[in-house]
């Protein structure tokens, strides 16, 4: 009996329609939350996540060619499935020509029992095509402000849009700019005795931190002491369990909050990604400036 | 009542796919459990990607979250990891919208849509906290019930279902909840009262209402207790498909999952009368949804949820009188942009050939499967599934000439009066239709997947017996020697021990609880999962209770034998049932009497309804009541559908 996992697609080699042409594309980036219960959710699941709300509200998003079409959205680093962010990621390519296509014939999404707001009611920037290329940058622009502003009712609870920006044309990719991310975990309440910050100083002056992990089935050993850029404890005034605040590289390769635990011999528990950073000018920054990065809420919509 | 949350969420780090669990997905209800709701956990006794898309829960859940009585919440069976992880830690069944105990509502809910999903129904119910048998269960435990297509034979889990409905859902839950709140107001209420009172309700099967008797081993009848519980339930029909537009709000969940896509029903119930196939035989008669609900459903359905596909579901979407504008409307519309895709499950080919194909491939091509069924012709006459090689051939011409590489096509083995030669005829249309697609492309693949026949109630053939599990196998093995150097063919089959365990259930009697009970206790819990699946614990269950597979599953049954479900009524006549298994072995076909005269099988009469069909004419090419002559084949109906997972369906 087959098992039940796995469906049974056919799929052709041969190419099919061809997509829009490359340069015709506008780029927008958009920084977001994953916050509480949905952080249970996979990177791929969130991807789809984000398909289906861009359908939702009528984005005129690009499309690739061939059979499967598939909407062209690129996500930046992945999140592990269990971990919290207040900052995700991702570019979305629109397609100007696609703009105000069916916008008017199409109900315009309506307010379901767990997304309150009414959405879209209103006209938007994507309902209308700019009129010409040299127009497209400011409109852009336009549909990235608009999107930031209405779009969160469109997601689960817990993801949650920041910002949004028009991106440069040729502006690097966010596999290719992020260089660094800002971590903060909990380290979970334990034997009095342990001193936190001794172990994190061990492993600051360690000269190298050899992990094990499996790569295609191969044990393969590793060593995170490169990736790990900074760390301190911050005990605070406030009662409750340290947090640590760490600094990680993305390369040559990132480090998870779980292999941390591992190299601490520590039990960490919630772990929050608080910042990506990119190099511009020798100096880093976020992907994209978009309102004031937000504090973690602690077990923010949990319950 | 309490949110188990904080003590389910550590739990989540060790298991696999943990968002199984979480809730959260669009089109969740936030229920109101103020005093006097009655409370509802709708399970499905399978995991999470399986039970989720359930329309029938979803339907339900919806129209009781919209009564001002009534809260409903879902839960689905946890997989073998998490469950482990909830034992050892304490925690009961839960909820996936507030996380509260299962065991905390007023009624445990089950759909019932597969025999082998049995075992997790008590499974559930354990780890829920609650008596697995019915008469061990106490004022304080919720009231099980369960429905759904496998409810026809209510009797293998009459031991541990306090209460079945019979048909469909929509009218006769509200009528339940109605009974449950008045007796949840009385002060000296006890549980007996409740079970007998919803005995009065149409539709309703307390089991416990009624007493069974045996005769020299066999079954001798299943008859009331009391002379105001009903001799029959008759099943429940809702007239009209129009009046109920549900699911209003799909489900749209956070991981992926099986018809992980808008779903519109188009039409319930289904008329061509082949032999084999339960689902048409206890849904009649056919009632179509308006046209315009359908593209309302669709275009709003589409806004709502962000899917960009579509399946316009019934059990042959062909037959639906508005389908090609359905379809069309939906391609077409500027709304989707040219990225939103139809398929249709159950669709026959003939009515649309080359034309549609390229309609439905606009977008994106999904797997195409067409269910012949039998091998050669004379099979496909006994089983009243009337379709002519030509227009297989045509039909499998018309998927490769439109671009597609891989076709799948469904067959049974172990029907009645199967012989080498049926079952051979499998190969050879494999073959055949391999040889087409080289036309079109060098190298294409045709699977040809085979399953074991299980005889199903309320059939024509509920009185054959079974083919045994080395005569499927041996019959398997003529099709692998047959295929063995085929180039192109892909011969999958379903394990024939399988077969046989889903024929202990289907047309066991009340004594078969104990069989179920014992195969749960031996650690039988996700029997459609092949690796939790064997035999032998079926088998050594079995003789525990004094039974053997011969007995149970290989056994014909005769004329005038009682059957376990003879007092379950899906409005099918016997003498009607009887007349069709007659003419299934002499090889004679019936027409549709969507359009041709009725030919009184019950279906309509008893229930007091009739077909909604809005076109006069048949659809074009389709062969059952079209008034063309059966004896030389009319044409075809093939199934035409998009992947579905094996398994599943
Ligand atoms: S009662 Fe007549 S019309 Fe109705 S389903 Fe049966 S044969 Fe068809």
């Amino acid at each position: 009996m087959p098992s039940r996992s796995g469906g049974d697609r056919s799929r052709s080699a041969s190419a099919g329609p061809a997509g829009p042409a490359p340069g015709s594309l506008a780029r927008v980036r958009v920084r977001f939350a994953k916050l509480g219960k949905v952080r249970w959710t996979s990177h791929r699941d969130v991807a789809r996540m984000w398909e289906r709300a861009l359908r939702r509200a009528g984005l005129p998003v690009a499309y690739s060619g061939g059979f499967s079409p598939h909407p062209l959205l690129s996500f930046g680093l992945a999140l592990p499935t269990g971990c919290e962010s207040t900052a995700e990621y991702l570019d979305i390519a629109l397609d100007p020509a696609r703009a105000g296509l069916g916008t008017s014939k199409r109900p315009a999404p309506r307010a379901t029992t767990t997304h309150d707001e009414p959405h879209g009611a209103h006209e938007q920037p994507w309902s209308y095509a700019p009129s010409e290329q040299s127009h497209v940058e400011e409109w852009t622009g336009q549909v990235a402000e608009a999107f930031a502003g209405t779009s969160s009712p469109l997601f689960p609870d817990g993801i949650e849009v920041i910002g949004a920006a028009a991106l440069a044309p040729g502006a690097p990719s966010l596999q290719q700019a992020v260089v660094a991310c800002t971590w903060e975990v909990d380290v979970l309440a334990g034997d009095p005795e342990v001193d936190v910050a001794e172990h994190v100083a061990q492993v600051m002056s360690a000269s190298s931190l050899p992990v094990r992990r499996e790569r295609k089935g191969r044990q393969v050993e590793d060593d995170l002491r490169p990736s790990l850029l900074a760390m301190a404890v911050d005990a605070g005034e406030a009662p409750g369990p340290p947090v640590l605040r760490v600094e990680t590289a993305t390369r040559p390769r990132g480090v998870r909050p779980s292999e941390l635990a591992d190299v601490l011999a520590l039990r960490l528990g919630r772990a929050v990604r608080t910042h990506q950073w990119i190099e511009i000018d020798g100096g880093r920054a976020e992907p994209i400036v978009a309102g004031p990065p937000r504090a973690a809420t602690p077990g923010g919509g949990a319950l | 009542m309490t949110s188990l949350w904080p003590r389910i969420e550590p739990l989540l780090a060790q298991v696999v796919k943990p968002a199984r669990y979480i809730g959260g997905e669009l089109g969740a209800q936030r229920p109101d459990h103020g005093p006097g709701r009655v409370s509802w956990v709708l399970l499905y006794p399978d995991t999470y990607e399986i039970g989720l898309p359930n329309q029938g829960l979803q339907i339900l859940y919806e129209i009781l979250n919209e009564r001002p009585d009534a809260a409903a919440e879902r839960s689905y069976a946890p997989w073998t990891d998490m469950e482990a992880a909830m034992r050892a830690a304490g925690v009961p069944l839960f909820s996936v919208e507030t996380h509260r105990p299962a065991a905390e509502f007023d009624v445990m809910a089950f759909n019932l849509s597969a025999e082998l999903t049995y075992t997790n129904v008590l499974n559930l119910v354990d780890l829920a906290g609650v008596p697995v048998r019915s008469d061990e269960r106490e004022l304080a435990h919720p009231l099980v019930v369960a429905g759904g297509h496998c409810a026809y034979n209510p009797e293998p889990l009459a031991d541990f279902v306090d209460a079945f409905v019979i048909g469909d859902g929509e009218e006769v839950v509200g009528e339940m909840n109605d009974v449950i709140a008045t007796w949840r107001g009385d002060e000296l209420r006890r549980r007996p009262d409740l079970l007998r009172r919803l005995a009065h309700v149409p539709g309703v099967y307390v089991p416990w209402c009624y007493e069974v008797r045996y005769r020299a081993g066999r079954l001798a009848g299943v008859v009331p207790r009391w002379p105001e519980v009903p001799e029959r339930v008759e099943k429940r029909v809702v007239a009209d498909l129009g009046a109920w537009p549900y699911p209003k709000h799909q489900l749209v969940p956070l991981v992926e999952v099986v018809h992980d896509r808008l779903n519109v029903e188009v039409f319930r119930g289904c008329t061509r009368g082949c032999r084999f196939c339960q689902a048409g035989m206890i849904t009649r008669p056919v009632r179509e949804r308006p046209a315009a609900q359908v593209s309302a459903m669709v275009r709003q359905g589409l806004a709502d949820t962000g899917y960009d596909e579509v399946a316009l579901t019934s059990l042959s979407s062909a037959d639906f009188s508005g389908i090609e504008d359905a379809v069309a409307a939906v391609v077409g519309d500027p709304g989707s942009c040219g990225q939103v895709s139809v398929s249709l499950p159950s669709l026959r080919v003939d009515a649309f050939t080359v034309e549609l194909a390229a309609e439905i491939q606009k977008v994106r091509r999904t797997g195409l499967t067409f269910a012949p069924e039998g091998g050669t012709w004379r099979m496909r006459r006994v089983m009243n599934k009337l379709i002519r090689e030509e227009d297989l051939y045509s039909a499998v011409d018309a998927a490769f000439s439109q671009g597609w590489r891989r076709v799948k096509l469904y067959f049974l083995i172990g029907l009645p009066t199967e012989t080498d030669d049926d079952v051979l005829g499998i190969a050879d249309l494999a073959l055949a239709c391999a040889e087409i697609g080289r036309r079109h492309h060098p190298s294409v693949t045709v699977v040809a997947s085979v399953g074991g026949f299980v005889p199903k109630p309320h059939t024509p053939f509920q009185w054959y017996g079974q083919d045994t599990v080395a005569e499927l196998r041996r019959k398997v093995g003529l099709l692998k020697e047959a295929l063995a150097r085929a180039r192109g063919v892909t011969l999958r089959w379903h394990d024939p021990a399988a077969s046989a365990a889903e024929g202990v259930v289907s047309r066991g009697d009340r004594r078969m609880g104990a069989v179920i009970e014992h195969v749960w206790r031996a650690g039988g819990t996700f029997q459609e999962w092949s690796e939790h699946f064997d035999l032998a614990r079926w088998e050594e269950a079995l003789a525990a209770c004094g039974m053997t597979l011969d007995e149970a599953v290989y056994r014909p049954r005769d004329q005038d034998e009682v059957l376990p479900w003879d007092h379950v009524s899906a409005g099918l006549h016997r003498d009607f049932l009887w007349q069709d298994w007659l003419d299934a072995l002499a090889e004679a076909p019936v027409e549709d009497c969507r359009w041709t005269p009725c030919y009184d099988c019950g279906a309509c009469t008893e229930a007091g309804v009739e077909h909604v069909v809005a076109s006069a004419v048949p659809p074009a090419g389709g062969s059952q009541g079209t008034g063309q002559d059966l004896g030389t084949g009319g044409s075809v109906p093939v199934r035409f559908r998009s992947a579905v997972p094996a398994g599943t369906s």
